[in-house]
């Protein structure tokens, strides 16, 4: 088992860094035009660009401009020329709305997702279930960003109804009711479109293992129907469930929520990334990148051996 | 004399599908007492699986229809309760499959799921269970139980899986027990063991055993008692030693023939039934086996019922001819004359 | 009783009797199969008629420009008036302060064709018609999610079948290839891509793409998203390759080529179909969360989503300008998952939920 560990670790490192020569590659090297201007954001004067060809090596050969920017990211300096910002403290600072963003939402969608899953799978072919998919369908195909504006406008402040404040983020340390209140429209919001895909996933894998011959053999045996269907049925289906639970609930961490954050105001490393999308501002967008794929890469790792726990099979032995 | 433990009147099982209505089972009955095995032999599609899996209310489903009586303790077990059949199942009858690598939950110790067996029927503990599961896991010929119990089943082989299933299938007892083509998935020195194996415990449990296969060789050993089916229907029925000496219809000449054999001739060509089942869904009128019957004549389009022409009583056929024709042509079929026909 | 000897009866009266006889199991195809199944799935096929309707009117878009509306979807008509049932409006109303309060400049609502066709949906701040940028913004939405699912679903299929089928270091490099690109999220990976390539263009490899250029949100979708069918599709090739049909045509000397696309494609086509429609619906929410954000098509091209980011400022007093695509994007990927879903049941040979009596 700790060969596995070690072997994991070891890949997921390896991962981390090709994903920063990745990083490397979009950002400096595959566009056209000059890449110091590219850096230096709109509003540069020539000499900001001069000085940041300079600093970031752009006259120099490709290895070292590599190895600035992996020393501008670790070392914590990598700045946005245009706000005037450092990179790595503007993302630390968005971390806890983030955090507080996708662990909310991701207790919700979780939770209900397999609650969803299991009453369409075991009404399998009934009108419930029709239902469900119905609206498990809906919610797929709800853009996440237009969800959250029309929530916004009519059922938080400022619109229509006013249940919900309208946006931005309270921390927990401030108010833990006002935190409750500001996230949860967001949480929701964010939600839906995960309790749809979760609920088709495990209906669907409830179904392919309701046909498995051990289920069959469970049957056999004279197991009580709920028996049957917990440990046989629903142990094996969530497997794949919770793989696919980790890699998402990683990659919303990592500024996958972009679109909620955006949408309600939060503050957030998603919202963050967005705004330096919309000043071409590429330093903070590579360092949310990076930071991002970090995320999944050590959230994987973490997935297998989840897996390999609950899948006997696949243990190393 | 033997308890009777089981009586099929007429079992008709039919499913409603996309394609049509599939008559799988139709008027088939037997009787099992305490202490026989019967042995149920057909090609794939006979409708013996289904004979099976319906004794155990398996097959219950909004597209199945049920015809006929499946008597057990005086109760019809095709009209009670869901619940009702779940006390049975596993508890006065056991079932083994096919195939035990997937007809074991993988994420579950083979310990586990015997001691889960158990104490779906009966009020025990734990520990009381899991002691059970390796004395039976003994009693099946698992060498070094104590530590296999809690083995995976990914990490048993094919015969000791299967072990590990029969060691299941008569955890809590039960007074029959069915085996659906035990030993088709495992290797032929493995298959003898098992067929052995199920003999033995038999006599141990004291039960009674329902062994279906498409292989004649695996049940002439142990079977009391063989019914072989075809289309759904039992063709001949009737004690092991009738049926292999003195067979009546002439699919089971067929079964009989086609096994090879080690005192024919080398030149002899392996006798097989041309042809293959009719669908199920659309059946031929009169005998079902007429279209591959080569000594079918006038009177087989109307099915045969089936019944005792013989002076045996007890062995009981579907078949027209009377007795001297079917021996002289038997014989000929048998031994692989009929396959040299101009 | 009546006897026939033996001579009469061979094995070839028998064959005789057999094919006289009714009800022989007729082999069928498994496309056939499926498409019987299809067929009989009413709300799948309403779906798939929606957006092929979807895509018609959008392809109309030009049509509609003349003829209806009579602007293009760029035109800009801030100070212009209209006739909205015979009383003349301004398209966007003079903002600044009236009667002492400041009164920001609304352009006008939906006319429904009290206009003459002008103006059904309203218009934007700078003057644009909003139904003819509906329609525009839908032809490039649907171009860049269905090319962009066409090209992404090829790459990976090639890419699936190279590493199913040769293994070793093919599969290795490959695998490591998805795996690097699963690292990122999606939107993430989209919004680099897609930020850095705006800027300049894509200048490699002999291409050259501008950056306003609806190239740079096709090819960025395609390629983010080549792992997410790619690897699924790996996964089936490498369980077909241990089939035995799959050594018999080794072993009868197929080629490399011959074995990948007339062994190993046909059996992966259900599932490659199943992908390519639900990719689609797939990239046209995504096309729209990268032009909402930015990342995407640029202005002044419209896409739906970019309408969407367009309308949020004026959600309170126009709301169609940002409900109007909204919907537009959930009708569409709507319908393509329904027809999705009906196609990957009937493609499914295991039949999970049967009709019931």
């Amino acid at each position: 088992m700790l060969t596995f560990l070690v072997r994991r670790i070891i890949g997921a490192i390896l991962v981390m860094a090709a994903v920063t020569f990745i990083v490397f590659v979009i950002f400096i090297v595959v566009p056209g035009g000059d890449p110091a201007e590219r850096i230096a954001g709109k509003n540069a004067n020539p000499q900001n660009i001069i000085n940041i060809r300079h600093d970031w090596k752009f006259d120099k050969p490709f290895y070292e401009q590599y190895w600035v920017m992996l020393d501008k990211m670790f070392t914590g300096t990598l700045v946005s020329y245009t706000s005037q910002q450092n990179v790595v403290s503007q993302i630390v600072q968005g971390m806890p709305a983030t955090f507080s963003l996708t662990i909310g939402a991701g207790i919700i969608w979780l939770f209900f997702g397999i609650m969803v899953g299991v009453i369409s799978a075991v009404r399998a072919g009934r009108w419930s279930d029709r239902l469900i998919t119905v609206l498990a369908l809906i919610g797929i195909s709800l853009p996440v960003f237009w969800l959250g504006i029309v929530c916004r406008y009519y059922l938080a402040e400022g619109g229509w109804l006013t249940i919900f404040p309208d946006g931005e983020y309270t921390g927990i340390t401030q108010s833990p009711l006002q935190w409750f209140y500001h996230l949860i429209l967001p949480w929701l919001v964010l939600a839906v479109l995960f309790i749809g895909f979760y609920g088709r996933v495990l209906r669907g894998n409830m179904l392919d293992t309701i046909n498995e011959d051990y289920v069959r053999t469970a049957r056999a045996k004279g197991l009580p129907q709920r028996s049957i269907l917990i440990r046989h049925v629903l142990r094996t289906s969530l497997i794949p469930i919770v793989t696919l639970f980790g890699l998402d609930f990683a990659s919303v961490l990592g500024g996958g929520a972009i679109l909620t954050e955006t949408v309600f105001d939060l503050h957030g490393v998603g919202q963050y990334a967005a705004q330096s999308i919309n000043n071409f501002d590429l330093p903070p967008i590579m360092g949310v990148t990076l930071y991002g794929a970090f995320f999944i890469t050590i959230f994987s790792v973490f997935v297998d051996l989840f897996y390999a726990y609950l899948d006997p099979r696949i243990r190393p032995t | 004399m033997s308890e009777r433990l089981l009586e099929v009147k007429d079992l008709g099982v039919d499913f409603t599908t996309e394609d049509g209505v599939v008559h799988a089972v139709d008027g088939v009955s037997f009787e099992l007492d305490r202490g026989k095995v019967l042995g149920i032999v057909g090609e794939s599609g006979s409708g013996k699986s289904v004979t099976a899996m319906t004794i155990m209310g398996l097959t219950r489903d909004i597209n199945a229809r049920f015809r006929g009586e499946v008597s057990y303790q005086g109760r019809n077990l095709l009209e009670i309760s869901d619940t009702e059949m779940q006390n049975f199942r596993g508890n006065e009858i056991g079932m083994i499959f096919q195939d035990p690598m997937t007809s074991l939950n993988p994420v579950y110790r083979i310990g586990e799921q015997i001691a889960e067996a158990i104490r779906a029927h009966e009020h025990v503990d734990k520990q009381n269970a899991h002691k059970r599961a390796v004395e039976l896991l003994r009693q099946v010929g698992i060498p070094n139980p104590e530590s296999r119990v809690d083995d995976f089943p990914h990490q048993f082989s094919g015969g000791m899986r299967q072990r590990a299933m029969i060691a299941m299938a008569l955890s809590c007892n039960p007074a029959i027990l069915i085996a659906d083509e035990p030993t088709t998935a495992l290797d032929v020195t493995i298959q003898a063991q098992i067929v052995e194996l199920i003999s033995k415990l038999k006599d141990d449990f004291n039960s009674a055993v329902i062994m279906i296969t498409h292989d004649l060789g695996v049940v002439a050993d142990i079977a009391d008692e063989i019914a072989v089916m075809y289309a759904g229907r039992i063709v001949e029925r009737g004690p092991t030693r009738e049926l292999f000496y003195d067979p009546q219809h002439p699919y089971t000449w067929g079964l009989l023939g086609s096994i090879p054999r080690l005192d024919r001739a080398k030149q002899e060509r392996l006798h097989s039934i041309t042809g293959a089942p009719p669908s199920l869904i659309q059946l031929p009128q009169g005998c079902k086996f007429r279209p591959r019957c080569p000594h079918a004549f006038e009177k087989c389009k109307e099915e045969p019922a089936l019944e005792n022409r013989v002076e045996t009583p007890g062995h009981l056929d579907r078949c027209w001819l009377d007795v001297e024709t079917k021996r002289s042509l038997r014989d000929a079929t048998i031994s692989g004359d009929q396959t040299e026909a101009a | 009783m009546v006897q026939r000897t033996e001579s009469e009866f061979t094995l070839d009266t028998a064959a005789e009797l057999a094919e006289a006889e009714p009800g022989a199991i007729r082999g069928r195809s498994p496309w056939y199969l499926a498409w019987r199944r299809l067929r009989r799935n009413y709300f799948a096929f309403c779906a798939l008629a929606l957006f092929i309707l979807i895509v018609a009117v959008c392809a109309a878009a030009p049509l509609y420009a003349h003829h209806i509306a009579h602007t293009g979807p760029n035109d800009e008509h801030v100070l212009d008036t209209v006739k909205v049932n015979g009383k003349t409006t301004q398209v966007v109303s003079q903002g600044g302060i009236i009667k002492g309060k400041l009164v920001a400049s609304v352009p006008i609502g939906p006319t429904w064709f009290s206009a003459g066709g002008k103006f059904v949906l309203g218009a934007d701040v700078l003057g644009r018609d909003i139904a003819v940028r509906m329609l525009y913004g839908g032809r490039n939405s649907l171009l860049v999610g269905i090319g962009s699912s066409a090209i992404c679903v090829f790459f990976a299929v090639v890419l699936a079948l190279l590493a199913g089928y040769f293994g070793g270091w093919i599969d290795f490099v490959i695998t490591r290839f998805f795996d690097l690109f699963y690292a990122f999220p999606v939107v993430l990976l989209g919004i680099a891509l897609g930020s850095a390539l705006a800027i300049n263009g894509f200048h490699h490899f002999g291409l050259n793409i501008q950056s306003g250029s609806l190239w740079i949100p096709l090819l960025v979708i395609s390629y983010v998203l080549i792992p997410y069918v790619g690897r699924p599709l790996r996964g089936q090739v490498l369980s077909l390759r241990e089939k035995e049909f799959i050594e018999a045509s080794i072993s009868q000397g197929a080629s490399p080529i011959r074995i990948m696309f007339s062994d190993l494609l046909p059996n992966i086509m259900s599932s490659v179909l199943v992908f390519f429609t639900l990719i689609i619906a797939n990239n046209i929410v995504l096309e729209a969360a990268l032009s909402f954000l930015g990342a995407g098509v640029q202005d002044p091209t419209p896409s739906w989503g970019k309408l969407i980011s367009q309308g949020q400022a004026l959600i309170v007093t126009r709301p169609m300008l940002a409900l109007a695509p909204g919907i537009a994007i959930i009708l569409t990927v709507l319908s393509l998952n329904i027809f999705g879903d009906g196609l990957r049941d009937a493609l499914d040979p295991r039949a999970k939920v049967r009709v019931e009596h």
